[in-house]
């Protein structure tokens, strides 16, 4: 399924994200996918998806909009959503 | 504003090494009921120092602490250990995933029932042959039955994707197609991997090892059958990639060893990987202080097993981004350098060096666990 | 296994003064990058 920002996601908790110098691997348990994240801020963004009312929320409270970033952002969780390190939360929000 | 550097690509981050393995093979024992003539880990006896149990479990514990995500556990026979299920339900339990080879003599439809309801776990079944002409010449009188028998089992539960594991041999490279729709009949996933003159490999590799045009067959085989896993063996024939204008052969295409991989072995020594367990490659023991991390993180070899290398006498050859020099062990145990070429570089690099090692001079295997007068077929084996 | 291409932009360069004056950022615009491995010689 599409990555949608407007939407609320969450790191898989079938994933195991072990930290890095370099950001971070994560490692899906179910797919065996292995992927490499390559930032540290793209790590603490996943990390706080779930506390975000929707993914574009989450993106805004790491990323500074002045750096031109935010589109790399986006595409890298649409990326990690393809590959289920994220997936769709569907819990309303508390 | 700052500058953010630019994060190199992620071939030269794992080259300097990760804080833990991302996975690593783990060989529980060397007690075996086979004897393999191409046998990497020389397998038959037990080692009485063999970890414990509990040590094995601590072990476990270790690594989920480190977040190694999976261990390939193998041997000799793992299901020869009494305790195999034991350690293997407690790395699933505890966030380590297990894939474990088996030569499928003791997976019954018991042992299949058991297993088919651990998660995170995968099996593998070694082959080496279709008929049991090509197979037990290799694996011994009696093992491509019990293969087959295995494989069965775990269809036979609902076992889905397990694997059937190849060691690619002169001797059985042209069954491959064969070997592919026996994956399929079984829901199986086809892996082929590469012979590397290590263990009791080092006197069989000279009968088994690819020749230069069946190690281009397998190339193009492999491109044609990317559902097929090749353990990442084969980057070596990268050196093909140019002269056929095509695509590398899928994954990252380097040596993990000492860096993104490792052994442990039965008696919890650290070796840079399965296929160099020789003294020069010891990195040190989970036995020690500081348990497997501190040997991971700290020990001399693996820190120099991550500082840059040079292409050495690859340098001057167009290939060397693309083949990366080939196998350290393979260039250990045939007595090359391993600053140089490949034993089987597909240019024929090292043709003439290898011819020059005398006989007799090569590395030998530091330690043998063969069981004395345990039946190796003589037509296969020549010592060199 | 699917292999997200690596970034192509592989060398971290130095950054000269006339860059950050000019606010210029330089990044690495792929943040992700698939691994695709079989166990690297694990053998099983």
């Amino acid at each position: 399924m599409a990555f949608d920002p407007a939407e609320r996601y969450r790191l898989s908790p079938r994933v195991g994200l072990r930290p890095e110098p370099f950001g971070a691997l994560a490692y899906h348990y179910d797919t065996r996918r292995l992927v490499f994240l390559k930032s540290n801020d793209l790590v603490a963004l996943v990390r706080s998806l779930a506390e975000h009312e929707s993914a574009a929320a989450a993106i805004d409270a790491v990323v500074d909009p002045s750096t031109g970033r935010r589109s790399a952002y986006v595409t890298a969780l649409a990326s990690l959503c393809e590959s289920g390190v994220v997936e769709p939360l569907l819990e309303p929000a508390a | 504003m700052s500058v953010i550097p630019k994060t190199p690509p992620l071939v030269e981050q794992l080259k300097g090494g990760l804080d833990a393995p991302i996975c690593l093979t783990w060989e529980l024992t060397y007690a075996c009921n086979l004897a393999c003539v191409h046998c990497l880990s020389s397998s038959g006896r037990r080692d009485p120092k063999e970890l414990s149990t509990a040590e094995a479990k601590d072990l476990v514990d270790q690594l989920a602490a480190l977040q190694v995500f999976y261990v390939n556990i193998g041997g000799g026979e793992p299901m020869l250990r009494k305790d195999f299920f034991e350690i293997v339900e407690h790395s699933v339990t505890n966030g380590v995933g297990v894939k474990f080879s088996t030569n499928g003599t003791y997976l019954d439809r018991a042992a299949a029932e058991r297993l088919v309801e651990l998660p995170y776990l995968d099996v593998q079944i070694s082959l080496d042959g279709m008929t049991p002409e090509v197979n037990d010449a290799v694996r011994g009188e009696g093992s491509h039955a019990k293969a087959i028998e295995a494989m069965g089992h775990l269809r036979d539960v609902g076992f889905e994707d397990f694997k059937i594991s190849i060691v690619c041999t002169r001797h059985n490279v042209d069954q491959l197609d064969e070997f592919k729709a026996l994956a399929d009949d079984h829901g199986a996933q086809l892996r082929i991997t590469r012979l590397r003159p290590s263990g009791r490999g080092v006197d069989s590799y000279h009968d088994l090892r690819l020749t230069n045009p069946q190690q281009r067959q397998v190339f193009h085989w492999i491109l044609d059958h990317p559902d097929v896993l090749t353990g990442d063996s084969f980057f070596h024939l990268n050196a093909l990639t140019s002269e056929v204008g095509g695509p590398n052969l899928p994954g990252l295409n380097m040596c993990g060893a000492g860096r993104v991989v490792c052994l442990i072995d039965p008696i919890g020594d650290v070796y840079a990987c399965p296929f160099v367990i020789h003294d020069e490659f010891l990195a040190g023991n989970v036995r020690d202080g500081g348990g497997f991390a501190r040997v991971w993180r700290e020990s001399t070899l693996f820190t120099e097993l991550r500082e840059p290398t040079s292409a050495g006498a690859c340098a001057s050859c167009g290939s060397y981004d693309a083949c990366q020099g080939g196998c350290m062990a393979t260039k250990f145990f045939t007595g090359l350098p391993l600053d140089g070429p490949d034993p089987d570089c597909i240019h024929g690099h090292a043709d003439e060096a290898l011819a020059a090692v005398a006989a007799g001079t090569a590395p030998r295997p530091s330690q043998d666990h063969s069981r004395p007068g345990a039946a190796v077929p003589v037509a296969l084996t020549r010592k060199r | 296994m699917t292999v997200t291409e690596p970034t192509t932009e592989p060398t971290t360069e130095p950054v000269d003064e006339q860059e950050q004056a000019t606010d210029e950022l330089v990044t690495d615009d792929v943040l992700v990058e698939e691994i695709s491995i079989d166990g690297m010689c694990g053998v099983y």
